[in-house]
Order: C-alpha cells, then sequence, then structure tokens
C-alpha cells in the first residue's frame, strides 16, 4: 500500500533554529496518525511543510507519491487542511465562509453551495449560516473550520491541534467528526499536545520534542512498551523526556 | 520571486475582494463620487474666483479643466494604493486571508497578483469615479477622453504596487503613515494636480518629474484636454517600466516577509 505522506530527514530551519531537525514518518492510506508533542515540539513547522505553505530545510516529502517541493498545487488541491487559530473570513457569512474558500478549488458555484449546505449540516451550525463569523463562540468558530477543511473532499485532512483551546463539550464534538471522518475512511493527520486526544483518536502516532522523533508507534504498544501496560501516553512521554508536559 | 508562478487562479482573490467590496458597496461607491464633487466646488467656486485661467504647455485653460484630469490621477492613485497598502495589510495580518487561500492550491505569488490587480482595479474605479462627474460638468473632451481608461489602468496597477510594497516593509499598520506623508502627499501637492510645475523653482521641478504622478496627470490631462504632444510618449514608458518593476519587487517583499 503506498503511503499518503512519506517523510525522510525532513528539515525545517529559520535562521540559526533548527525547529524540524531531521524527521521520518509514512502515514497509511485511512489511518489517523498523530503527531504528538509539547509546544515547541515542530509540529507546526511540520504541518507548514506537509501542506506545502512552507519551504523545506532538508529531507525528502511525498504526499500521494508526489514531491512536495515540485507540486505544491497539485498536493494541495487534495489536501483539507485545519489550522490552530481561526482565519476565517470575517468579511463574509458561514455560508459564504465554505463557498469563497470553495472557489479557490475551482469548484463550481452551484456544487460549492450545495456542498455548503451539508456541511453546516453536517456541523449543525444551521441556526447560524447567515451569521457573521465574528458573532461566533470559540466552539462553533472551531467547528466552521472543521467543516471549511472538508469542502474540498479532501483525501488527506491534516488538523492541527484542532481542540486547542476548546471547552470539554466543544472539544467533545470536535472529537466525534474526527471519529466520523475515520469511520468514512479519511485519512487524518492529527497534531496535539493533549495525550489524551492522541490516544482516542489516532492508530498510530510519533512523538517529537525539540524536532526529532523520540518514539514510533500505536498507543497501546508505547504504552505497554515504556510503562508495562499500566499507565497514560502522558506517563509514556514524561518517561521519554523526563519532563512534565508544557501546557 | 518567480512571475510565472502567477496563475489564472489570483482571480480567486481578485473575486473574494470584489464579493466583500459588494456587501459594503455603499461606502465604496459614494466616497469616490463625492471626493471629486468637493474638490470641483471648493477649488471651482472657492479658489475659481481668483483664478479663471491657468497656462499650462502654453494653452489658456479655465481652472477646473486643469484641475479635473489631476484630480482623476488623484483618485486613481488613492483608491489603488491604499487599498494594497492598508486593506491588503489587513487581510495579511488581522484577519488572516492570505495564511488561510495558502492552505488552497493557489501559491503566495497567485494570493499577491489577486491583490494587485484588485487594487488596480480599485485605482480604475476612483479614477472613472472622477472622469463621470467631470463629464457632468463638462470639463472633459470626447473622444479622447476614453483614454483615461488606459491610463488608470496601467497606473493604478503601478499604485498597487507601491501600497503593497509599503504593506511588506511595515512591521506594523501605524508605520503605514510615514509612506502617506513622505510619498503620497507630497505627490499630491506637488504633481501638477493643482497647478502646473512651469512656475516651480528648477529644483522642484526636476524633483516632481521624477514623481509617478506628475507622469499620470500629464497623461489623463493629455486624454481629458486632447492635447495629445511628444512628451506623453515618455510619460507613458516612464509608467510602462515603473509598474512592472514596483509589482515584481512589491511581491518580492510580500513573499520574503510572509514564506520563511
Amino acid at each position: 500500500m503506498e503511503p499518503i505522506v512519506s517523510a525522510q530527514g525532513l528539515v525545517k530551519r529559520y535562521g540559526d533554529f533548527t525547529a524540524v531537525a531531521g524527521i521520518d514518518f509514512e502515514t497509511r492510506p485511512g489511518e489517523c496518525f498523530g503527531l504528538l508533542g509539547p509546544n515547541g515540539a515542530g509540529k507546526t513547522s511540520t504541518v507548514g511543510m506537509l501542506t506545502c505553505t512552507l519551504p523545506l530545510s532538508g529531507g525528502d516529502l511525498r504526499i500521494f507519491g508526489l514531491d512536495a517541493r515540485s507540486h505544491p498545487r497539485e498536493i494541495k488541491a487534495r489536501l483539507g487542511v485545519c489550522p490552530q487559530e481561526s482565519n476565517l473570513d470575517t468579511d463574509f457569512t458561514l455560508t459564504q465562509n465554505l463557498t469563497v474558500y470553495a472557489r479557490y478549488f475551482d469548484i463550481p458555484q452551484g456544487e460549492a453551495l450545495a456542498r455548503a449546505k451539508e456541511l453546516i449540516a453536517r456541523f449543525r451550525l444551521e441556526d447560524k449560516a447567515d451569521a457573521c463569523v465574528d458573532d461566533l463562540s470559540g466552539g462553533l468558530r472551531r467547528r466552521l473550520l472543521v467543516a471549511r477543511t472538508l469542502v474540498n473532499r479532501p483525501e488527506l485532512v491534516v488538523l492541527d491541534e484542532p481542540t486547542t483551546g476548546l471547552d470539554p463539550q466543544s472539544k467533545h464534538q470536535i472529537w466525534d467528526e474526527v471519529r466520523a471522518m475515520k469511520a468514512a475512511g479519511s485519512s487524518i493527520l492529527l497534531t496535539t499536545h493533549y495525550m489524551e486526544e492522541a490516544a482516542l483518536l489516532c492508530d498510530r502516532l510519533i512523538i517529537i520534542d525539540a524536532g526529532r522523533v523520540l518514539e514510533a508507534g500505536d498507543p497501546c504498544g508505547l504504552i505497554s512498551k515504556h510503562v508495562g501496560g499500566i499507565g497514560t501516553l502522558e506517563d509514556v512521554f514524561l518517561k521519554l523526556t523526563g519532563k512534565a508536559l508544557r501546557e | 520571486m518567480n512571475p510565472g508562478l502567477v496563475s489564472r487562479r489570483c482571480l480567486h482573490v481578485w473575486r473574494r475582494n470584489y464579493d466583500v467590496s459588494r456587501l459594503t458597496w455603499k461606502t465604496n461607491v459614494l466616497p469616490p463620487l463625492i471626493e471629486p464633487l468637493l474638490y470641483i466646488f471648493a477649488f471651482g467656486f472657492g479658489l475659481g474666483v481668483y483664478v479663471q485661467h491657468i497656462q499650462y504647455q502654453g494653452r489658456s485653460f479655465e481652472y477646473l479643466t486643469y484641475l479635473a484630469p489631476g484630480m482623476i490621477a488623484v483618485g486613481t492613485m488613492f483608491h489603488a494604493i491604499f487599498e494594497c497598502m492598508y486593506g491588503s495589510f489587513v487581510r495579511m495580518r488581522y484577519q488572516k486571508t492570505f495564511e488561510a487561500t495558502l492552505c488552497t492550491p493557489l501559491l503566495i505569488e497567485d494570493i499577491l497578483a489577486g491583490e494587485l490587480l484588485w487594487g488596480a482595479t480599485k485605482g480604475v474605479f476612483g479614477g472613472l469615479a472622477v472622469l463621470v462627474v467631470s463629464a457632468c460638468f463638462g470639463l472633459t473632451a470626447w473622444p479622447h477622453a476614453l483614454l483615461v481608461l488606459p491610463v488608470a489602468l496601467v497606473s493604478g496597477l503601478m499604485f498597487a504596487g507601491f501600497g503593497l510594497l509599503f504593506a511588506a516593509v511595515s512591521p506594523y499598520i501605524d508605520n503605514l503613515n510615514l509612506p502617506t506623508f513622505l510619498f503620497i502627499n507630497p505627490m499630491f501637492l506637488f504633481s501638477g494636480t493643482f497647478f502646473p510645475l512651469d512656475g516651480m523653482p528648477l529644483w522642484l521641478r526636476a524633483l516632481s518629474r521624477l514623481l509617478p504622478l506628475t507622469h499620470v496627470a500629464d497623461l489623463m490631462r493629455a486624454s481629458t484636454t486632447g492635447l495629445l504632444n511628444a512628451g506623453l510618449l515618455s510619460s507613458a514608458l516612464y509608467l510602462l517600466v515603473l509598474t512592472p518593476l514596483v509589482c515584481g519587487y512589491a511581491m518580492w517583499r510580500m513573499k520574503r516577509r510572509l514564506i520563511k
């Protein structure tokens, strides 16, 4: 089975600072793959390279078998990216946010509107369909962000810390959506610093810190390997890094 | 910065900005129409009482006939440059529109080209608004005045380029006051917009010839009065050379700022 993402020796430098210091991983079709690590571990830089919005400083990155350096447009057309912070268009209503975004993918207007309606219903945003983004609560805004991610029916969904800063209820709603996407066979790449989230959603994951991969595997396997099956991913992380997880 | 990377998808960015402007059309359409009316009333009925005629290139013009093309040039400049200074800065920095759009098949080159085209469109609109008002007062010679359109298009793109460049190099939105006071306001006053340059000291005239708006004003004046002369060729050449240079440099600086 050809991997969805194949990263080898991935490096990202900003001047003298190395954010990603050579990481390797592969994700398989239909799985939810996690990048787990504390703030500043290099997750967002990795996501930037994966989404072809940041140039690589070194290494090799292929997505859908395409080279990220030479085929950014083709790759981005097949990706759905949910950013860490809202970049919804505050000049538009919820529906318009989805239709304008769909236009960037060359989706015809009629089809865009149909998809917007479908997503608004699926994410239970009907009451707010014609409201402005500024009037939404944080939880609703995140739901719209996730809905927007799906507007081009992506083959890989990239969720960058999708529940950071959310109340428990909104968090669970997002988790339900991710599970629904998984059930529908979507490939997902998820970054998080919540161990609980990683354990719940990810089939396989890598734990990264300071731009390096510390460990790779499935959540249960990692727990049994490092803390004898008694404990959580958090315990695994603490054992590996020797420090408490920063919020 | 590789201009070859710009694709037709840049029109999606243009369209997004157009859609926003349609939502707020009242505030977008009225000022460009009211502003020239204010100038025409203030200068025509105020200053025009004292200065009925003005000498320009060896001919005598009614003051308002002289002033109108200057205001067309100013309208084009203001609307194009401010759109890509403040408008683009807000979309880049505060609304994070560029960031969101980058996660679609568009490249940064498409986004910036779309911004520049939109700025140029606003410039054309700003220029045409003054043209319409001027025509209502009988201040334009037809059909020459149709030449305002191509001049507004090229100069609109050039001023959009300047605007985007200022947005690219300004760390904070407040820094944009600097090019306003050091570049836009001097141009507004010293580009043959309100009065001919001929009466000014030689050094000031030489400086004025360097300013882009001087050449735009000359071309606009030739269009609305129908008085064509050989000197216009150098002004046209000035615009055609400077426009791609400024736009290319602005896109390069903005890309360097955004893509680390």
